[in-house]
């Protein structure tokens, strides 16, 4: 189906979010739409969807006729569906039912039928779902696949994906791109939002890229990456090289250390972690490197071995012991674990300092804001609720409430959902910080260039087993893709630092 | 006892829950749909007095019931558009509605007060009623003692197999994705707020006309039901069978309060009176188990053969509320 956007205007109060975007994306292509963070992006997607009306004068077409598209089931019925970044689907339902859902029919569904419809549409792309399982058993990857099934049923021709890598891992992501790879023979278009450019470099055969609400600029394979860049950020950036370690003493020492929890066991596992270096842990979601870091920040206690802090046993001591040895902890949910929504951010610099008597400093928390918010280079106000800064933002406000002297910072997924500009920002200040404070970092990452990036060493998790320490300097990326899908342990062996 | 006396007694368990199933279906409608009508303590009671009231003034207890309804319906309707459209909380809402309509049935009730009124009379059903046992359980009611058995199928017929009933369950779920499929997720909060007001009010005319008939103000001794309700509700799983479970167990809880009476002499007859609403938590947080986090470590240590067993019963025991219950729905 052949998409035309035409003068897209849409102004949100007083914020002009859509200036005027021409675009025509023909039958059969997949088409990227990069930017970042508030470029415009999803408020253009969210009016190709039908979730919002775009100011009068703009116009889209599909096949040629101007449509209006009311709401996302009207959009639908004209053939457009759109995959969310976190599906917007039903945890608590069986598949079917969550299948069934929305769909036209009588008042009884023919669930038989259904059942049937499923499976077979299931085969057609190669998935393998049982309907009568429940969909909070499936991961993000999976349940994004049964969005997609749905939409597919509901006879979608154009397929809007927004940010769908986030959060899914790599094996999850090649049977994304597989899928969608096979669209454009069935004369379906795709038209694929992210931020992330290896993503729309390997999957677009087109790429748009949008800058403060406007169309900056449209190229076709081969992609220049630093050209894509300049066009998103309207400037030159570049990665940097990769920093030599410096380290020093011994900060963090595990010595045979076991976890478990209802699913899984980690089992003895010696580490050594010096000041100034970084350790990337990569691996699946859940397969151990969670309970991991929760255990250096005492969140969660091991069932044998030593953790030591600076040659102090911490072994089975609390949080907050291991906060005040100076071991900070950032959680992926930056919103539920991380900050207190509804504080704004002066608040939150109060809450994070030694209280001084029993009430609060209003001047000395206003001044901290502001120094803060000049320092961190934070979007926002001092009076801004967390929740109204974006993801970077929220992120740049963590590091600014990290605690001071630091000696070891634990980060879950630290740049998911952020633009290049706000991760390479956000790394150069936490390797700042280490360097001043001779502090440690250990992070997740589901994205193993940040890994092989950032990381000086990296232990791959699959499935509760921990591989040695590997130099990030020496590895690559397909050796770590391997081990994290389960191969070539053999010679890899168990953490025994 | 005898065998006679025991059937009566649980037949009469069956008629007597009937108001509180009627109040928890209703319930359970509207939180589905992601609202929660708090007011149900205070609705059960005006309705209880206004049905009461309109039976006797016109001598009908058909227009007595449905005058409950609609009392039920109106009361919904201040806490719909309290919640909906004016996005203020639901539990602030229904909890002062809760108080002013118990206040207010008591003094509107006032002329009431112990008249004798129209109560209605039990229907036996030919034929079925003459089974033994069974007929005697099942088929020798009143009109709203049927109505309960047949709401509790059909609400649950509505939530679980039918396309607008598993609509209702997105709505209450994860109202964006209900609207991304063709839901109108607010007018639908509406329709359900006010479909379950209407339910729980018809719980007040299933007292003050049928198992309780007549008003007696504050010692109606209906004060408590509206709340006893709002947890069977919960503890219940937003099914309405295993809601209705509940509301019998409740009820025969009650019964056997008042048949051990006069045998365990030495114990107060207050704590037999009371002893239904623990005994009650404790059963039900006893079916909730499954949530329980050691539950699952003793799963999990469990061999393979029997833990697929019995987490298999645990999760089909297991429930959780609808994840947009009292959150508004704004379109982005």
């Amino acid at each position: 189906m052949n998409v035309e956007l035409k003068n897209i205007h849409k102004h949100f109060g007083s914020v002009h979010a859509n200036k005027g975007i021409n675009l025509n994306i023909p039958t059969g292509t997949i088409q990227g739409i990069l930017g970042e963070n508030g470029a415009g992006k999803s408020t253009l997607m969210k009016i190709l969807s039908g979730f919002i009306q775009p100011d009068s004068g703009s116009e889209v077409f599909l096949d040629g006729k101007p449509v209006v598209m009311h709401s996302p089931a009207d959009a639908i019925k004209y053939g457009v569906g759109m995959l969310h970044q976190d599906p917007l689907d039903f945890p608590p339902m069986k598949l079917l039912d969550n299948f069934l859902l929305g769909l036209p029919g009588g008042i009884f569904p023919n669930r038989k039928e259904a059942t049937q419809d499923f499976s077979l549409l299931a085969r057609e792309y190669g998935f393998t779902f049982d309907p009568e399982n429940y969909v909070d058993s499936l991961t993000v990857g999976e349940r994004q696949q049964l969005e997609i099934m749905r939409l597919l049923f509901l006879g979608a021709r154009v397929f809007i994906l927004d940010e769908p890598t986030t959060g899914i891992s790599a094996g999850q992501k090649e049977k994304l791109f597989a899928t969608l790879k096979k669209f454009p023979e069935q004369a379906m278009t795709v038209i694929f939002v992210s931020h992330k450019l290896e993503d729309v470099e390997s999957l677009c055969d087109r790429v748009a890229v949008l800058r403060g609400g406007e169309l900056v600029g449209e190229t076709q394979p081969p992609y220049v990456t630093s050209k894509l860049v300049e066009m998103m950020f309207g400037k030159e950036i570049t990665l940097g090289e990769r920093q030599p370690v410096q380290t020093g003493g011994v900060v963090l020492s595990m010595k045979n250390v076991s976890l478990e929890d209802v699913r899984m066991k980690v089992k003895n596992v010696s580490l050594d972690v010096r000041a100034g270096e970084v350790i990337g842990l990569a691996g699946m979601e859940g397969s151990g490197q969670g309970m991991f870091i929760r255990a250096c920040s005492g969140l969660m206690r091991p069932v044998g071995g030593r953790i030591e802090l600076k040659d102090k046993d911490l072994t089975g001591k609390s949080y907050h012991t291991f906060k005040r040895a100076g071991v900070n902890f950032l959680p992926a949910a930056r919103l539920e674990e991380g900050l207190v929504p509804g504080l704004n951010l002066t608040e939150h610099f109060i809450l994070a300092e030694e209280p001084k008597g029993l009430f609060i400093d209003r001047m000395m928390g206003q001044q901290l804001a502001e120094e803060r918010i000049k320092s961190f280079n934070i979007r926002g106000k001092p009076h801004s609720t967390v929740e109204s800064l974006s993801g970077g933002n929220q992120q740049r406000a963590e590091l600014a409430l990290l605690q001071s002297p630091l000696s070891l910072v634990l980060l879950e997924h630290p740049t998911r959902g952020l633009d290049i500009e706000s991760v390479i920002y956000i790394w150069s200040k936490l390797k700042d910080r280490c360097k001043t404070d001779g502090a440690a970092i250990i992070f997740i990452s589901s994205d193993l260039e940040e890994i092989l990036q950032y990381s000086d060493r990296v232990l791959v998790f699959f499935n509760g087993k921990v591989s040695a320490p590997l130099d990030a300097g020496k590895t690559t990326v397909e050796e770590l893709g391997q081990l994290i899908g389960g191969k070539g342990w053999a010679d890899k062996g168990e953490a025994h630092d | 006892m005898s065998q006679e006396t025991i059937l009566i007694g649980l037949a009469g368990v069956l008629a007597s829950a009937s108001p509180l199933i009627f109040a928890v279906i209703g319930e359970t409608l509207s939180e589905r749909a992601g609202v929660i009508n708090l007011s149900m303590n205070g609705t059960i009671l005006l309705a209880a007095m206004g049905g009461f009231a309109v039976a006797y003034t016109t001598d009908n207890i058909v227009l007595g019931f449905l005058g409950g309804m609609l009392i039920g319906a109106l009361v919904a309707l201040v806490v719909a558009f309290a919640s909906i459209t004016l996005q203020q909380s639901q539990v602030a809402v229904g909890f002062v509605l809760a108080l002013t309509c118990r206040d207010l049935s008591y003094f509107l009730g006032n002329p009431y007060m112990g008249l004798p009124g129209p109560r209605l009379q039990a229907l036996p059903i030919p034929v079925l009623s003459d089974i033994p046992v069974i007929g005697q359980l099942f088929f020798r009611h009143d009109v709203i003692t049927y109505i309960s058995f047949i709401a509790i199928f059909l609400a649950w017929l509505w939530i679980f197999r039918t396309r607008p009933g598993l609509m209702l369950q997105g709505i209450g779920e994860k109202p964006a994705a209900a609207y991304i499929r063709g839901a109108n997720v607010n007018v639908m909060r509406y329709v359900y707020t006010i479909i379950g007001g209407a339910l729980i009010g018809l719980a007040g005319p299933a007292f003050s006309l049928a198992t309780r008939a007549g008003w007696m103000g504050t010692i109606s001794g209906l004060d408590g039901f509206g709340w006893i309700a709002l947890s069977i509700t919960i503890f219940g799983g937003w099914n309405p069978v295993r809601g209705a479970l509940g509301a019998y167990l409740f009820a025969f809880l009650q019964w056997l309060g008042l048949v051990l009476q006069p045998v365990l002499t030495q114990v107060p007859s207050q704590v037999l009176q009371v002893a239904p609403f623990p005994l009650m938590i404790l059963t039900l947080l006893l079916v909730n188990i499954g949530n329980a986090e050691w539950v699952e470590r003793t799963l999990a240590a469990m061999p393979e053969s029997a833990r697929k067993i019995f987490s298999k019963i645990l999760r089909a025991m297991r429930t959780s509320p609808p994840a947009a219950l009292g959150v508004p729905f704004e379109r982005d």
